[in-house]
């Protein structure tokens, strides 16, 4: 009888101090307003930070020649699961007399694209990422379809 | 301390001067009627913000900010909204319980609000036994629930308000319990005198350890009572979709939605007069000087500010906890609280009898 109190009363008293430590983080969230995560997007526009992983599209980083570190290799376009990338090549004569891979195009369906991460994982060279940008939005669903290497780039020296 | 008393006495003199005695009763009657429907679309307003700030502040969030500052007019666009919708009545439903059934939980909520004191010398109808008449009406309303429930030829309606009652008459036993352990320190149970007997101090700090286990035992039946979270067994979106009023649209569905908050309104207000002394100020015993400084604040501010801040309570509860699973509100109701309950309204006659409060 008298365990029988004590585990009673242990139970409830264990339940109130559970129940209150759940109170106190909520009333503290309550009491400090300036937690509130919340964006109010189209307002801070200007300002708005995203995560450094959010994955908006997958773009090739240029450099300020006008150079990107694709080989063409399209280890990108196999790694896809769904046909977004397709990558057609040429290809060219070096200074050295040697034909050359190059790409022409880097064609990117974002009207396809999951942002899966896995071309940007099968990259060899880190020519691809992922960026940022969200706002995709268009009335021609023809613009989705956009070319990713920059007019007139090409490859960065050194790059195999 | 200012009385509404005389403001009152010298309307019905002047009525009384203009036309005989039953037109001025009609009179009365309606501008009281008025008075209560404006009370109650103001409080739906209220309350309903008040909910969505608190909710999103606990959460994280923002809330309601769009429509006008600080999102203050929000729930008077959505009360639009639900107006103008079309009132639409499923096939196969028992047509006329399922038209009554939220007449009924609202009507209910109306009458509870009849013998309570707003302020000094504000009481639509002073009774006698005041704190009866509260608890024999606030069991209607489950009424009104099992006939929407079962109207409206739906399984997910019909389980929510068969919890419903469930939990209804359950958690009435200690809610009544902690009510009356008030009425065992004061002696009465009329409002007025529960409220005139706190004038030297609150009962939840004049009635030692008992007083504060009756409220908190209060406070935990009346969230049941209400069918709010963690107690929203009747509703429990998750599972049931909406419970008792799923299969309602428009102005219905907006009755008893507002039934709801009206009901946590009216169990607030029961609660600050019974712990907290309703509209009585702040009073510490004998201490005269402090208790003039605090006769300052008018009444009704008194009433409304201890029934807010319980009303928070409430929401922060709802917040804060999880929902309960069903046969784990029966256990808490039967095997906790209905058991302390009991010990503590005899602990709380044995304070009395003694004279042990202050």
């Amino acid at each position: 009888m008298i365990s029988f109190l004590k585990t009673y009363f242990t139970e409830v008293f264990q339940a109130i101090k559970s129940l209150l430590s759940g109170m106190k983080l909520t009333g503290y969230y309550f009491t400090h307003p300036k937690n509130i995560i919340t964006e109010e997007y189209p307002d801070n526009r200007a300002t708005l930070k995203m995560a450094d992983r959010f994955r908006g599209e997958v773009i090739m980083t240029h450099d300020e020649k006008n150079e990107h570190a694709c080989t063409g290799c399209s280890a990108c376009e196999l790694a896809c699961p769904n046909g977004t990338i397709k990558i057609i090549n040429k290809f060219e004569i070096n200074a050295e007399g040697k034909k050359k891979k190059a790409i022409d195009a880097f064609v990117y369906h974002l009207e396809l694209c999951t942002m899966c991460n896995l071309c940007i994982v099968a990259c060899p060279t880190d020519a691809i990422k992922m960026s940022p940008n969200f706002e995709h939005s268009v009335y021609d669903r023809r613009l989705l379809t956009k070319q990713l290497n920059h007019e007139g780039s090409k490859i960065r020296e050194g790059v195999e | 301390m200012f009385s509404f008393q005389n403001m009152t006495q010298e309307i019905h003199s002047w009525l009384s001067s203009l036309m005989s005695e039953t037109f001025v009763m009609l009179v009365e009657m309606t501008i009281v009627g008025i008075l209560a429907i404006a009370l109650f679309a103001f409080l739906g307003l209220v309350l309903v913000y008040m909910e969505r700030k608190v909710a999103a502040v606990i959460q994280l969030r923002k809330g309601p900010n769009r429509v006008g500052p600080f999102g203050i007019f929000q729930t008077s666009a959505d009360t639009l909204k639900l107006v103008l919708k079309e009132g639409f009545m499923p096939d196969n439903v028992d047509k006329f319980l399922y038209k009554l059934a939220p007449f009924v939980v609202m009507i209910t909520a109306m009458l509870i609000l009849a013998p309570i004191p707003f302020a000094k010398g504000v009481q639509i109808w002073d009774i006698n036994i005041g704190v009866f008449y509260l608890t024999a009406i606030s069991s209607i309303s489950v009424i009104g629930i099992l006939m929407a429930g079962w109207a409206s030829n739906n399984k997910y309606s019909l389980l929510g308000a068969m919890r419903s009652g469930a939990q209804i008459v359950s958690y009435e036993l200690s809610a009544g319990m902690a009510v009356l352990s008030i009425v065992v320190l004061t002696g009465s149970l009329n409002l007025g005198d529960i409220i005139a007997s706190q004038e030297d101090g609150w009962w939840i700090f004049k009635g030692h350890i008992p007083a504060w286990i009756a409220f908190i035992i209060y406070i935990i039946a009346v969230t049941a009572e209400t069918n709010r979270a963690p107690f929203d067994m009747a509703e429990a979106e998750s599972e049931l979709t909406g419970g008792f009023h799923t299969e309602y649209a428009g102005m219905r569905f907006a009755l008893f939605f507002l039934a709801e908050y009206i009901n946590i309104f009216i169990v607030c207000a029961i609660g600050a007069i019974l712990f907290f002394g309703g509209w009585m100020p702040f009073h510490i015993g004998s201490w005269t000087a402090f208790n003039h400084v605090m006769d300052f604040i008018p009444s009704f501010m008194w009433f409304f500010g201890k029934t807010f801040f319980l009303i928070f309570l409430i929401m922060w509860f709802r917040w804060t906890f999880p929902r309960l699973r069903v046969d784990q509100l029966l256990n808490l109701e039967w095997k906790y609280l209905l058991p302390i309950s009991i010990f503590n309204l005899l602990l709380m006659t044995l304070v009395a009898i003694k004279g042990w409060h202050f």
